[in-house]
């Protein structure tokens, strides 16, 4: 006997997570399996709606504004702008910590690169670190931590000629980490704001980690850490930090594995546990069974394969880098229905020769109908009761349009809703 | 009398084994070599430390060569060699009488050779091909290049060499029938510049000129004025992500296409094919090269045909012939190496070129040169090259001494010591904390600073020192690691940092190119999407125009701490 349920959603990324969210809210039953841990832990918790256009004009400062004149195949111009909004608008319910949504214009947000990038939504953490925002800023890096090196960060940000006065400082974080101690255990500390012994005494982390940095406080009126800042309490670690340093703290978003990225998912996941969502992760759909429609797909649990029914499904498996989308030498194919996925034949023109050059293969994806069902290489859809968000879909470059998250909620919650309406 | 000066033009293993020698018997040494150390066909071959076995049957002198070579750099580079052992292996379809042929040809050369049946092959390697008969056990070595050429240079330098990388010569300078030095444009610009003058053009007059260019050596023939008819012949090698191997397979059949497969390191390389070219720099890098390797030497190693590969790069063979041979094949020219003395052959004094050759026997062909050198010149001083240790080989036996001194159990500190040899010492006893900066190759700051200090602000001259950002990743998650500490370990400014972060970045994908399906175009997507999408590097504002900043989003509102909640 399957498992059965109205939706089922294949995917537990940013775009899987609001599928759900979106069709459940919208009354239907519905479960989601994803195959491993979503790609969000490789983001950096950011939102990004629309930074440049496809012809790399921007930073745009109002990504609806520009919306209109994507070129056809965009999925934004599948879904259009006035659903955009409503997605986000979902997603600023469902996870009231992220800012962003007082206004349609872009924030520019520091890097741990050391750039600016345009984006929507953005942590209540990296909020006070806004580059619009003329407050002179220092920025803090740890001895031991590589990914984030305050003192080039901090000239990088004066050389993209940021409106405010910046500078880098690096401390050794107190107590006796590792040199190469994770995110995880910096987090940990602060989270539980352990005691730590600095010059032989016992002191508070959070405490001693401010005593570190004033020193090269100077008039700064907001101090920017790697965002390892807390994992269970971030807030609470930046208001004590703040405190302690009479300045706004922040955190500058980082590369995996990126805490923000996880709180967010961990916020998608109590949303749609609200939401009364089935969830199971961990394993893989392998196969399915279908015509014209989906009929059930099977789930690979043990080495058991698991059927599962729904009268609807959407498919968010991700692009290259979450494996919804795959290759080998001979091509490029999605791998759980083998939708169409349009690539040319030759591989040496998937990509160009810069490494940011207008490279084919980050729009490899499948392409759709209006209704965000995936159609094969004659212009049919591929299964009636299938539909497609996020990164599996092709005809963008989510990397150099600076667009990800702004496909993957608005995808995603067109498909969820239209799932929902489906079986209603 | 001041020692004669004689410049050496080219950083690849033989330019830099001339230096070497020629510095070691006192001359007056520079070397000018246009790109990093290796720039040229030394930094893309496959790492095999050749026994000879390769040439037993069709070229015996070259056999003998590199089998005394062989011996020779495991004792004076230790450290850069990996003594993996070769086989050579024999499918059902190969001939026995070849077989036969290779075994006999390593006796007449003095080069160890056993038979190991192919259950006994098997157990040696576990993923060769299940129906491989016999193999050759022969005393082929793995070495690395890149840190086999810094340690002549090092050498060099320590005998008061002069190095100069980035350094091209643009005109050879000829006065009354005779070569009498160099015009060299040091390069300019954020990330080129490492030792000397930066951004000039130096007439460097000379008395005697070493043209080591390798497959570039017409060119410098052409700038004296006189035909010095290199052909050119590319080929290709392919790495894997993991070391399938730990021996070297050599395919034992007479014509030598893709038929080699090396451990090296973390990763293994399979090589490599024969074309002939026109020319050194620009020629095709097809996608049939790569799927022929994969295709031939998946029947040694059938798990190769599934296999991860990182990158493909292509090298450029300086062969050379005498001008009356004159072969249709390239692989039927010749690998021996040849000394022109201009002024015999060309009534053109002031200067030698060597040409032909092979990695394996770099340091023979610098003693001949070295030798011819001291004859010119009426010198009379023996050569120490093959009896003096290079620098980090000192006391390669104490390898395992340093690991245990270190408590550096873990395998990063073991990798640590190995690639530093006998420096191992002073780079790694650091005060403070010494984190790792690339993970895939497990290489800490303390060895990066270390490579900082001798590379200056490039970064592919600190990555052939160090191996950061060769492993799985390509650099995507090492390179604006890197950069930070170029930035505050170097000194470098901000804008040096991000042009050699650039250059570095563009590096590591070139080469990647020619491996981009299944999982590493993941990778490659994943890489493009932490440059591009997490910082923005494709479109960043410090490259481009300015910002209008007041037109963005100047945050909900300016509160101290932004009133955070619970889980954000």
């Amino acid at each position: 006997m399957a498992i059965e349920s109205e939706v089922l959603v294949i995917g537990g990324g940013l775009a899987g997570l609001t599928s759900a969210l979106a069709a459940a809210r919208a009354g239907a039953d519905v479960r989601l399996v994803s195959a491993k841990q979503s790609t969000l832990r490789h983001a950096s918790g950011l939102v990004d709606v629309l930074g440049y256009t496809p012809d790399g004009d921007g930073p745009i400062s109002n990504p609806y504004d520009a919306i209109p004149d994507l070129p056809d195949d965009h999925p934004y111009r599948t879904v259009g702008a006035e659903t955009v909004r409503e997605a986000l608008a979902l997603f600023d319910d469902a996870v009231p910590s992220y800012r962003g949504s007082h206004t349609d214009a872009n924030a520019l947000l520091p890097t741990h690169g050391g750039t600016v990038k345009p984006t929507a939504r953005y942590p209540a953490g990296a909020s006070a670190g806004v580059a619009s925002d003329p407050r002179e800023t220092l920025l803090v890096g740890f001895e031991s931590s590589v990914d984030f090196d305050a003192l080039r960060a901090a000239a990088h940000l004066d050389a993209a000629g940021v409106p405010f006065d910046v500078r880098g400082a690096t401390v050794r974080f107190p107590g006796d980490l590792r040199a190469d101690a994770k995110v995880t255990r910096y987090a940990a500390l602060l989270d539980a704001n352990r005691e730590v012994t600095v010059g032989g005494r016992q002191r508070p982390v959070r405490e001693a980690l401010a005593e570190r940095v004033k020193p090269d406080l100077g008039d700064a009126e907001r101090v920017g850490f790697p965002a390892v800042l807390g994992d269970d309490d971030p807030a609470g670690v930046r208001e004590s930090l703040g405190d302690e340093l009479g300045a706004a703290v922040f955190e500058v978003p980082m590369g995996p594995p990126s805490l923000p990225g996880l709180r967010l998912e961990d916020a998608l996941f109590d949303a749609l546990d609200d939401a009364g969502v089935g969830i199971e992760t961990g394993n893989p759909v392998v196969d399915f069974d279908g015509g014209d429609a989906v009929e059930r797909v099977y789930v690979e649990k043990n080495g058991a394969r698991i059927p599962n029914a729904a009268d609807q499904y959407v498919l968010a498996t991700g692009g290259l880098v979450g494996t919804g989308v795959d290759s080998d030498r001979e091509g490029v194919r999605e791998p759980v229905f083998d939708c169409h996925v349009e690539h040319p034949d030759d591989r040496y023109e998937w990509f160009e020769d810069e490494a940011f050059g207008d490279h084919r293969f980050p729009r490899f994806g499948v392409s759709t109908d209006s209704g965000l069902r995936p159609e094969t290489a004659d212009g049919n859809v591929e299964f009636a009761n299938l539909r497609a968000a996020g990164s599996v879909l092709g005809g963008y470059d989510f990397a150099a349009e600076k667009s990800g998250g702004g496909v993957s909620i608005a995808t995603g919650y067109a498909a969820g809703r239209r799932a929902a309406e489906a079986v209603r | 009398m001041p020692a004669p000066h004689v410049a050496v033009v080219g950083g690849g293993s033989t330019g830099a084994g001339v230096a070497r020698d020629l510095a070691m018997r006192g001359f007056d040494v520079t070397l000018v070599e246009r790109g990093n150390l290796t720039h040229g066909t030394t930094g893309r071959m496959h790492g095999l430390l050749h026994s000879g076995a390769r040439y037993a049957v069709a070229d015996r002198a070259s056999a003998r060569e590199c089998i005394e070579e062989n011996r020779v750099l495991r004792d004076i580079a230790g450290h850069c060699v990996e003594d993996t052992g070769g086989l050579f292996v024999k499918r059902p379809e190969d001939s026995e009488e070849y077989f036969e042929e290779k075994l006999r040809g390593c006796e007449a050369c003095d080069i160890p050779a056993e038979v190991v049946a192919g259950e006994a092959a098997r157990a040696m390697e576990p993923h060769l091909a299940a129906d491989v008969e016999k193999a050759i056990a022969v005393p082929d070595a793995a070495v690395d290049p890149f840190r086999l050429v810094v340690a002549n240079a090092a050498s060099a330098e320590e005998h008061g060499a002069r190095i100069e990388t980035h350094s091209e010569v643009t005109d050879v300078l000829v006065e009354g029938g005779e070569v009498v030095g160099l015009e060299v444009a040091h390069d300019s610009g954020p990330g080129k510049h490492v030792h000397g003058r930066e951004g000039c053009t130096e007439e460097l007059r000379v008395d005697h000129v070493v043209n080591a260019t390798g497959a570039w050596a017409g060119r410098v023939g052409d700038m004296a004025g006189v035909d010095v008819d290199v052909r050119p012949s590319k080929g290709v090698m392919t790495i894997t992500n993991v070391r399938q191997v730990d021996t070297v397979l050599n395919r034992c059949r007479p014509k030598g296409d893709a038929d080699i497969l090396v451990p090296h390191e973390t990763t293994a390389i399979l090589g490599t094919t024969d074309v002939e070219v026109d020319d050194p720099e620009d020629y095709p890098e097809e996608q049939w090269e790569v799927d022929r390797l994969i295709a031939e030497l998946s029947e040694l190693v059938p798990m190769l045909a599934d296999a991860r590969t990182i990158r493909s790069f292509w090298g450029v063979r300086p062969l050379y012939e005498p001008p009356d041979v004159d072969s249709d094949d390239p692989t039927d020219v010749t690998r021996d190496f040849f000394l022109l003395d201009h002024a015999e052959r060309d009534d053109l004094p002031g200067m030698t070129t060597v040409v032909g050759g092979k990695f394996t026997t770099y340091r023979l062909m610098a003693e001949d040169v070295a030798d011819h050198v001291c004859e010119t010149f009426g010198v009379d001083a023996d050569c120490r090259t093959a009896d003096v240790p290079l620098p980090g080989s000192e006391e390669v036996s104490v390898l395992r001494d340093y690991v245990d001194e270190f408590g550096l159990r873990s395998p990063i500190g073991q990798r640590s010591v190995e690639r530093l040899g006998s420096r191992a010492d002073d780079v790694l006893d650091t005060d403070g904390p010494n984190p790792v900066v690339c993970d895939c190759e497990g290489v800490t700051r303390a060895e990066v600073r270390d490579a900082i200090s001798q590379s200056g602000s490039d970064l592919n001259a600190l990555r052939i020192r160090t191996r950061a950002s060769m492993g799985n990743c390509q650099g995507g998650l090492c390179c604006h690691r890197l950069a930070g500490e170029l930035h505050d370990a170097g000194g470098y400014d901000e804008a040096t940092v991000r042009a050699a972060w650039d250059e570095l970045l563009q590096e590591r994908w070139k080469g990647q190119r020619h491996a981009l399906w299944g999982e590493q175009l993941s990778q490659a997507a994943l890489n493009y999407a932490l440059h591009a999408a997490t910082q923005n590097r494709d479109s960043d504002p410090a490259d481009g125009d300015g910002i209008d900043f007041s037109a963005f989003d100047s945050g909900p509102r300016a509160t101290r701490t932004d009133g955070g909640q619970h889980g954000d």
